[in-house]
């Protein structure tokens, strides 16, 4: 096995069979965001220049710090993003996390995550891109969001 | 809803190998990719476009240039409902069982 430097632009992408206003709501209220991002708050007013974190259910840690560039309800949000549930993830600079939804034809709609400008923060990087990361995130929300049920462990 | 054609994507070595090569560097040209394949650049497309159906390649605009990357989540879900649920604990100790005896080799 070699040993890959994980990528600085990362593509994630699933259908959903939702609407894309459910699928906002999954990504920016805490009763979902509890049940499939690892139990943790997001917290928001999804407003140009607010900030964008996210917290352990109980907010006594916080995993994400960062900011909204860009809120175009239920279409697009863009933040930067720090990930603080490592200390030597969160001495790295923030990166960029885009969620694109995009509706489909027969009731299915198509969620995109994009997190890129990881070029400085190798860490943040692998770390997404492991087994806990967003390909188990957003299984994890499509699960919840078609079922109404969290992924089994 | 698209496990058929994940299962069939995955099913041919050539797009395997497109796969492995977008594992080892992500967002890459059709020009790049065709360049290490033995293979013509409508065949390479071919087997783009299968990828992509399957969601297993996402292609992004940047610029000019149509970029290839891989999208691991198809292979997640294929995971989340299959191994999780039939074999996880037996592939773990077998997966265990292999390294050992690969490092005691």
């Amino acid at each position: 096995m070699t040993t890959m430097t994980a990528q600085t632009t990362q593509v994630y992408s699933v259908f959903v069979r939702a609407t894309p206003e459910q699928l906002w709501d999954a990504i920016t209220k805490p009763e979902f965001t509890t049940r499939y991002f690892h139990g943790s708050v997001i917290d928001s007013t999804y407003e140009p220049g607010a900030p964008y974190t996210g917290w352990s259910a109980d907010r006594s840690q916080q995993f994400v710090e960062g900011e909204v560039i860009e809120a175009d309800a239920p279409r697009k949000l863009v933040t930067t993003w720090r990930a603080t549930w490592g200390d030597d993830l969160a001495a790295e600079p923030s990166s960029r996390v885009s969620w694109e939804i995009e509706s489909m034809d027969g009731g299915v709609t198509r969620l995109t995550v994009v997190h890129d400008e990881l070029e400085a923060s190798p860490k943040t990087a692998e770390s997404v891109a492991s087994p806990a990361g967003w390909s188990y995130l957003l299984s994890a929300m499509k699960t919840l969001v078609e079922t109404g049920e969290p992924l089994a462990d | 809803m698209d496990d058929d054609r994940v299962f069939r994507a995955l099913a041919d070595p050539t797009r395997r190998h497109l796969l492995d090569r977008l594992f080892e560097r992500d967002g890459r040209t059709l020009t790049e990719l065709e360049s290490e394949l033995e293979m013509t650049r409508f065949g390479v497309m071919k087997h783009l476009r299968v990828l992509e159906e399957a969601g297993l390649v996402v292609t992004r605009r940047s610029g000019r240039e149509k970029l290839h990357f891989l999208n691991p989540v198809p292979i997640r879900l294929i995971h989340d409902r299959w191994i999780t649920k039939y074999a996880e604990h037996r592939v773990a100790a077998l997966a265990d069982l292999k390294t050992e005896l690969e490092e005691t080799a």
